[in-house]
């Protein structure tokens, strides 16, 4: 009972990680229809980015507590900054180019990138700083919880519900529910299509930087290839629960986790990877449009 | 020749960069030693490459709107020189003759090593042509190209291992076997749209090489499978020499067949049945054009393609594993066919040697390879989506009034 | 009375609760120019969509009957290439030319589905491949030469003029040989001096004995073209017969011309 425990929080923990990874592809694709296939790399530059500040201020002899805040917003701050130009170089010349044309630029953006970080940081694994203590409290329930999973839920729950709230109330988020189901008519009603769209990549940028810091700091290693297999398993999810759609995501993400944790636990953890991309395949030829997803029909 | 404004634009524009590339770039960190090192002079180089590349970039921007401008006629325009000396048989016939010459009479110019170099760059642009037909002609983005790679080589491999069956009775086998796996693939996914058909291509590349990887008992894992003998000639014994040499003509000769199979496909029923589905497939459809079937020969005819030269891969450097059949090599395949200009069987070839050669003969500059084909991949789709050499359609004559 | 080549029965056509077509009749003999109106939205579009294999309809029928048979073919639920190899070919309401290839190349994908060259065909460039090759180049630039387009075989679809556009559009259906071309909106976007044209050009194709199904909103082009005209609202059937009969049709006139034109 335990070990099924202990699996399930292990699946909700990878779950809230890959779903905030996969929020910044859902929404991405929900506001212009592209798979943002550079995502991975934000997530892989946002852990980095954290691991760089952090183990700066760790040597600096920084409060735990500061590193903490510090590093988070570092990578969130370069995170954003990094999907907002991507957006500016890679996508935006190409918005009226044909479907294919975006998908290869960010292709070319995720291999630049991952090199980027390779050349000029390294190549190797590199072991992150531990940023989450073992607190008292868990002791009790530490051989089936660790402290950092209860992070990691409280922070994406939290996250989340700032993201539905930003979405569902705020001018920003409505400009954006407008602009995803109808680019034209956005713009004519006097929302800047442009500005939505780079704060569309700023916080599908940011959410990922987080999910970085958080997932570095429970490995407790990175390196600079991170981001393609999470990058491919957040997009999973994304799909699995119908792209496009925020609950979607969140609900996919759960799912993939919690499997993934369960058939590596049961069953064997050598083909982790093949499992999660054999049910990509899958979900993509049966069930394209996801669980919550909408269908696509192509107007003649 | 910059306004004030521009220059001033473009230095903000550097600095920005300066600012965003300023953790991974300045900062380096060693976690164990605790060592902070900061290397200032990257922000300088960041911040003069951007100010000058964007300058560079608004300076060809402005030249072209300008050539744009003076252009009359926008016929002369679309043809490149080398459009214009294919276009005459004469002239084209002179230059293929030049250059049969040429690749003939290489290796004993120049010594094994730079033979074995040219050898893989054939082998690119084999493998480009083969993608050529998938991605170029009929629009499927495949980004599992190298699974069908796999399956050649190890076909070869462990046809070779278990049965002793020899180079040339593989050959065909591996590509069949490869086709197969394309028409397997292709069967469930070619009805996806675009994009999603790139993903599945792509996790299908995935799945290929960590099932090679994981299982031990069929592939011998990730330490791969070694001794595999080079082609034979009729029983010859070969020494290591001979053999690539035997293997470099070979190539050539196989290069031939494709560029003449490629090029003959192009301007048949089922070329133009490839190219309409890439322009618009409800109207394809409409024309009687059976969607499904046509995309799975194009699939599965590139993929056959693959399989073959996944064979000679296996035979060229007779040992194999996993690591050789990374999404990356989908991705170096995928750019030389952008690069090149989807669809342009000349674009294909040229683009394969820039891109397998440069990096071998700048040996100084070969670890910037991946970066340089991330960084060209998105230069080309935005600036130049058609490729270096955009297809040119066949024309044809008639005699008017008959 | 010789059967119909195209009898559509029953039609009916739902998008999940909006139904789009509703209990639709309607026929087209051998020969004939039959044109299809009513107002914007009125369901004209899914119906050829419907005829066409592009939906398959919720209920009702789509018989095809070649001139001389006697058994005539459900379309229904096939897909689209089948149904043009069937013998319906259309033409798109918003211009649907593959417009990377050169117009002569268009018209050729027409002959896709007449002919059979495959892989080995290509390669090897057999006799009869080349026979059949051919053949599609010699009949599809007779028939650009119908449609007064060979000049600009060479030039890609895309660089041609609206009217153009549309008139190789037409060459293109022709080259399935269908038993029946179907046309929606093919005056559309265009101005007077083409509209004429394009009324010579179908005058032409169909004293051949071309069978023709158009949709069409310039009511001078189908006055002049058609030989019945079939009226909906509403994706119902309100009005059928001769053009005179149209044009007299008080529920017509409400209908779709709008109550304050004069008939």
């Amino acid at each position: 009972m335990d070990y099924f425990i202990e699996l399930l929080f292990s699946g909700l923990t990878r779950g809230s990680i890959y779903a905030l990874i996969a929020l910044g592809y859902t929404m991405v694709y929900g506001i212009i229809g592209l798979i943002n296939f550079a995502h991975g790399e934000i997530y892989m530059i946002g852990a980095f980015t954290s691991f760089i500040v952090a183990t700066v201020l760790s040597i600096y002899g920084f409060p735990l507590l500061a590193i903490v805040v510090i590093a988070g917003v570092a990578a969130a701050i370069w995170s954003s900054a990094y999907g907002y130009t991507i957006e500016k170089i890679a996508y935006k010349p190409l918005r009226h180019a044909p479907r294919l044309s975006p998908l290869i630029s960010a292709i070319g953006m995720s291999i630049f990138l991952q090199n980027y970080v390779l050349l000029a940081q390294t190549s190797d694994f590199l072991p992150f700083p531990e940023l989450i203590p073992d607190f008292d409290f868990m002791e009790p329930v530490a051989h089936i919880v660790g402290s950092s999973d209860l992070v990691i839920l409280i922070t994406t729950t939290i996250v989340m519900l700032i993201l539905t709230f930003v979405i569902k109330f705020t001018r920003i988020g409505k400009a954006m529910r407008a602009t995803a189901q109808d680019r034209t008519m956005a713009m004519l009603v006097g929302i800047n299509v442009n500005n939505i769209i780079s704060a569309t990549f700023i916080i599908g940028s940011a959410l990922a930087a987080i999910g970085g810091l958080l997932i570095a700091s429970h490995i407790g290693q990175i390196n600079f290839y991170i981001g393609f297999i999470a990058g491919i398993k957040a997009f999973t999810a994304a799909v699995l629960g119908g792209i496009g759609s925020i609950p979607g995501a969140v609900l996919g993400s759960l799912i993939l986790g919690l499997t993934e944790s369960f058939a590596t636990g049961y069953v064997s953890s050598d083909y982790e990877d093949v499992f999660a991309f054999s049910l990509l395949v899958l979900i993509l030829i049966f069930k394209p449009s996801g669980l919550l997803g909408k269908a696509e029909t192509q107007k003649v | 020749m910059f306004s004030l404004k521009e220059i001033r634009k473009t230095a903000l524009i550097s600095l920005w960069f300066v600012f965003l590339t300023f953790p991974i770039m300045v900062i380096k960190v060693d976690p164990i030693e605790r060592i902070v090192r900061w290397r200032w002079d990257n922000a300088l180089y960041v911040g003069l490459g951007i100010f000058f590349l964007r300058l560079f970039i608004e300076f060809l921007k402005e030249k072209n709107s300008i050539r744009q401008a003076a252009k009359t006629t926008e016929e002369k325009e679309s043809l490149s020189k080398i459009h214009i000396i294919i276009a005459n048989p004469k002239q084209r016939n002179i230059l293929v003759g030049v250059l049969l010459c040429a690749a003939s009479v290489f290796p004993f110019i120049f010594d094994t090593y730079q033979t074995n170099i040219m050898i893989t760059a054939l082998m690119y642009v084999v493998l480009g042509l083969g993608l050529n037909i998938v991605v170029g002609m009929a629009g499927l983005l495949d980004l599992g190209f190298v699974a069908f790679y796999a399956v050649g080589a190890y076909s070869y491999a462990l046809l070779n291992y278990h049965f002793g069956l020899g180079f040339w009775a593989v050959l065909p086998i591996g590509g069949g076997l490869a086709a197969m796996a394309g028409i397997l693939l292709g069967f469930p996914v070619l009805r996806l749209r675009g994009d999603y058909l790139a993903i599945v291509t792509l996790g299908f590349g995935e799945i290929i090489r960590l099932v090679l990887e994981n299982w031990n008992e069929f592939s011998m894992g990730p330490s791969g499978i070694s001794n595999i003998p080079r082609p034979g000639l009729f029983g010859l014994e070969m020494s290591l020499n001979g053999s690539i040499l035997y293997l470099y003509y070979m190539m050539i000769l196989f290069m031939i067949f494709t560029i003449f199979v490629v090029n003959r496909l192009q301007d048949s029923r089922l070329g133009r049945a490839w190219i309409a589905l890439r322009e618009d497939e409800i109207a394809c459809q409409a024309m009687g054009i059976d969607k499904r079937k046509t995309k799975l020969v194009a699939f599965s005819l590139g993929a056959f393609w693959a399989g073959i030269v996944g064979v000679i891969f296996a035979a060229k450097t007779t040992f194999i594993n996993p690591a050789s059949f990374t999404f990356l090599e989908s991705a170096i395949i995928l750019s030389i066919v952008v690069l090149g200009g989807m669809g342009s069987i000349v674009g294909v070839i040229i683009g394969a040697f820039i891109l397998i050669l440069l990096p071998e003969y700048l040996r100084a500059f070969s670890e910037y390879r991946m970066l340089a084909f991330g960084a060209i991949l998105v230069a080309m789709m935005v600036f130049r989506p058609q490729g270096l050499f955009s297809t040119i359609r066949r024309t044809y004559t008639f005699e008017k009034d008959k | 009375m010789t059967t119909p080549i195209l009898k559509v029965t029953g039609l009916t056509m739902d998008f999940g609760g909006i139904r789009a077509l509703n209990q639709l009749d309607l026929d087209v003999c051998a020969g004939e120019i039959v044109a299809l109106i009513g107002p914007n939205g009125a369901g004209k579009t899914t119906f050829f969509n419907c005829v066409t294999g592009i939906y398959t309809p919720t209920k009702g029928d789509v018989i095809l009957t070649p001139p001389g048979s006697s058994k005539g073919i459900s379309l229904k639920g096939m897909k689209p290439n089948i149904v043009t190899q069937k013998g319906l070919a259309r033409t798109f309401q918003n211009i649907r030319l593959f417009s990377k290839m050169t117009v002569l190349e268009n018209v050729m994908i027409g002959r896709h589905c007449r002919t059979k060259a495959f892989i080995l065909g290509a390669i090897l460039r057999t006799k009869a491949t080349r026979r059949e090759e051919r053949e599609i180049l010699e009949m599809s630039y007779g028939l650009l030469e119908k449609v007064g387009l060979a000049d600009f075989a060479n030039e890609f679809a895309e660089n041609l003029s609206y009217g153009a556009q549309r008139r190789l559009e037409i060459a293109r259906a022709l080259a399935t040989e269908p038993l029946l071309l179907l046309l929606d909106e093919p005056a559309a976007g265009m101005n007077p001096q083409e509209t004429l044209e394009l009324d010579d050009l179908i005058k032409k194709i169909a004293s051949e004995g071309q069978s023709i199904l158009l949709i069409e909103h310039d009511m001078k082009l189908v006055m002049s073209l058609s030989d019945r005209i079939f009226v909906m609202d509403y994706g119902k059937k309100i009005a059928q017969g001769v053009p005179a009969e149209i044009r007299a049709n008080p529920q017509v006139i409400k209908a779709y011309l709008g109550e304050e034109v004069d008939a």
